[in-house]
């Protein structure tokens, strides 16, 4: 698509953003501390996102080119094209600097806080993904920064937390609750409004209050732009389906953009169903993070969207075998998306991502990170072998679903941070495709 | 009280408890504490206590699981009280069973509104909170651009809807917020999070200052109050009301949940503390500036 063709429909997107609300999600639900920086952002997010001013989007396109090593291909995978019998392209986000789509968003957000004059930059991050492309942009544009990072994921994610140092942001491990993303963001939240004068924070997703959720997107929606061009050129058609996987939904909605106004493309958004989609009310937990299947309407952090809660307004721990995916909440637009159907949610279980990860590795040479696994796990349930022999109701599903000839999966990230999960969990499962993890063991 | 509000606002007046309390018992203090922490049955003793030694109105925090606006202290507070099982049908029948001079308000996150009831609706919380004979609600995460839903639902069932000012509020959101307020308008001394600090914000005078000719609600200022001398501080800068929490929540602590009359008798000692520092306050003002204009005089004898 040609650009003014694309900035037309930027044009429509804002449309849509009016007021910060997408139907009846998003607004801004924050501190009053906070609220004037919120303004401030969101005249900054029109005049240098929406209208270039300043050059602002040359800049930040060329930094993503040069730095970020953009664009990333479209590869045909020839093995899962043979298993699934159709042409499944991968969009190899995976090979962004860093290893994941996130620098997208996070050298958009530093260079826009550093065109604000902002002299400091904090972040949470859930798999460490986050943080690590944050800290990576700030250091690539001099500017101080601070990690939030709940303490179970410090645990799991160790390579990213060095990685994070290594560039020269300061981690602060957060002990509360369940040690996870929604701990980060509040602890996050809190330096904010102590430090709101100087600071920009930097939101790792599609969520949090106006304008977040649509500026996210938009740093974000490089990916099906260049998707989206590159099959035309390839395949000279637009695909049947794209899947993507949904934590917070920054690299769903980043695949999916593009799309949105063609009405033929089925658009797929994975969700971690965890262990279970059972719901423990009593303990307050869901072992799953499953939001856009099983939530329902709510604020949090800054936004009403769908959520993991009790009945009482309580928010849910939520679970999965996947750092990233681990939050009780997701972008309001996705939620919007789903409401009125244009967006589909699906959700898989941890056996299923962890199959997916080997399968991956084994049949592509490509090592996808857990987040990612679930959006390949989705392709082997509703495609795979098995879906087309059993009549088991995934099947069913699957039938009805019916993916099309022509299928993008979004690869959002890389798996070297996740080997030692992967190595843990398959040891402790009987899982198909795992290759034997016991050499490890020394 | 509402006869002589400022009728600018296009919210109709409403006769409030909350204004005549502060009016009544100038300077006054405001204290928060915790329901539920460490139970609900220590927290009917605390109200109670606090009642005794001097607050003129108290605030009952309904835990939510994700304080964004509390430090350490309050969220600490919060887990107790949801380990404890606080629910909000709980939180409505210890307010039920409460009998206090000061009156009462409701300080919770936006969610809890929602959720309370079938549909995401706020009204249904407030008829119960007006029901259980609640006078106010103060919800940190809910800005005035967000707030009309509850203004409305406030509205019906005569409660007050109190906004918090911060240091960063100026110009038209100011003026916005101060058009919409009632009962009092909640002073942030500090950026951050709520928590008890050593020393009153220099911030302070000059928030108050910026609020001054906006309206004649009450003004009082709260984050990081925990002495006598503090609350006298802010009187003598002009506040109306001193709101104090996170020290009272620390006593609440240190007590622990081993019984709760010696919990009970230290925060009952420490509202006097700071009603008596606010007091000082007051009358050294009275005694050193007859003519300084000052917020409506009370008009009990
Ligand atoms: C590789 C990868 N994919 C996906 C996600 C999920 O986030 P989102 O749904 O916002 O893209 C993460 C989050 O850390 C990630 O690291």
């Amino acid at each position: 698509m040609s650009t003014s063709e694309r900035d037309h429909e930027r044009g429509d997107q804002r449309e849509r953003t009016s007021h910060g609300s997408f139907g009846e999600y998003g607004g801004q639900y924050v501190p009053e501390a906070v609220m004037p920086a919120l303004q401030e952002l969101e005249d900054a997010y029109e005049r240098y996102v929406l209208e270039n001013e300043d050059g602002f989007m040359d800049e930040f396109r060329e930094r993503l080119r040069d730095f970020g090593g953009r664009p990333t291909p479209l590869q045909r995978a020839d093995r899962l094209s043979e298993r699934y019998g159709r042409e499944i392209y991968l969009k190899r986000e995976d090979l962004v600097h860093g290893g994941a789509h996130k620098l997208n968003n996070a050298l958009g957000q530093v260079l826009l806080a550093k065109y604000m004059g902002k002299e400091r930059i904090v972040a949470e991050t859930g798999a460490g993904q986050h943080g690590t492309a944050t800290a990576m942009a700030a250091a690539h544009l001099d500017v101080p920064c601070e990690i939030y990072m709940g303490r179970t994921d410090v645990n799991r994610q160790r390579p990213n937390v060095y990685r994070m140092r290594m560039n020269g942001a300061q981690v602060n491990p957060v002990d509360a609750g369940s040690g996870t993303l929604k701990e980060a963001i509040n602890e996050t939240m809190r330096d904010w409004s102590t430090t709101v004068e100087t600071s920009h924070y930097v939101i790792g997703s599609v969520v949090g209050p106006h304008p977040f959720p649509a500026m996210v997107r938009d740093f974000q929606a490089v990916i099906s732009d260049e998707a989206r061009e590159q099959l035309l050129e390839s395949a000279g058609r637009l695909p049947d389906t794209v899947i993507a996987c949904a934590g917070g939904g920054s690299n769903t909605m980043g695949a999916f953009d593009a799309f949105i106004p063609d009405a033929d493309v089925d658009l797929v958004a994975v969700e971690a169903g965890g262990s279970s989609l059972e719901i423990d009310e009593g303990d307050g937990i869901a072992p799953n993070s499953a939001t856009l299947s099983t939530g329902s309407d709510g604020v949090l952090h800054g936004a009403m969207t769908k959520l993991l809660q009790s009945d009482d307004g309580q928010i849910m721990e939520s679970h999965s075998v996947s750092a990233g995916l681990d939050y009780a909440g997701v972008g309001p637009e996705l939620s919007h998306l789903v409401e009125t159907g244009r967006v589909r949610p699906v959700n898989v279980d941890d056996e299923t991502a962890l199959e997916a990860f080997h399968r991956l590795s084994t049949l592509e040479g490509i090592i996808p990170a857990l987040e990612s696994s679930h959006a390949l796990g989705y392709l082997e349930r509703a495609a795979g072998p098995a879906a087309k022999t059993s009549n088991e109701q995934h099947a069913q599903e699957a039938a009805e679903e019916g993916l099309g000839d022509l299928v993008v999966v979004n690869v959002s990230g890389r798996g070297d941070k996740d080997l030692e999960t992967v190595l843990e969990e398959t040891e402790a499962r009987d899982l198909a495709a795992a290759p034997d993890v016991e050499v490890f063991d020394s | 009280m509402s006869d002589d509000r400022d009728d600018s606002s296009d919210r109709p007046a409403v006769d409030s408890e909350i204004e005549a309390a502060i009016y009544e018992n100038h300077p006054a203090l405001i204290a928060y504490i915790t329901a539920g922490d460490p139970s609900l049955e220590d927290t009917k003793a605390y109200v109670e206590a606090l009642d005794r030694g001097g607050a003129d109105l108290i605030e009952l925090g309904l835990p939510f699981s994700e304080p964004i606006a509390e430090g350490p202290t309050i969220q600490g507070a919060i887990n107790r009280a949801l380990a404890a099982g606080t629910t909000p049908a709980g939180f409505f029948d210890l307010v039920d069973g409460l009998e206090t001079d000061a009156p009462l308000l409701v300080m919770t996150y936006y969610n809890m509104l929602l959720q309370f009831g079938a549909e995401a609706d706020v009204r249904p919380f407030v008829e119960r909170a007006a029901d259980a004979g609640i006078s106010g609600v103060i919800v940190p995460d809910l800005p005035a651009e967000e707030a009309e839903p509850l203004c409305a639902a406030c509205d019906e069932f005569g409660l007050d809807v109190v906004f918090i000012v911060a240091p960063t509020t100026e110009g038209d959101r100011l003026e916005t917020i101060m058009s919409r307020a009632s009962g009092f308008v909640y002073v942030q001394a500090r950026l951050g999070t709520t928590g008890a600090r050593a020393d009153v914000s220099s911030a302070t005078h000059d928030s108050l200052e910026r609020l001054e000719g906006h309206s004649d609600v009450p003004k009082a200022v709260g984050f990081g109050v925990s002495k006598g001398d503090h609350a006298a501080e802010i009187v003598e800068a002009g506040a109306d009301g001193v709101i104090v929490g996170s020290a009272l929540v620390d006593i609440v602590a240190a007590h622990g949940s081993d019984g709760d009359a010696p919990a009970a008798a230290d925060l009952e000692e420490k509202a006097r503390e700071l009603k008596a520092g606010a007091e000082r306050a007051a009358a050294d003002a009275d005694a050193t500036d007859g003519e300084q204009e000052r917020t409506p005089e009370p008009e009990h004898p």
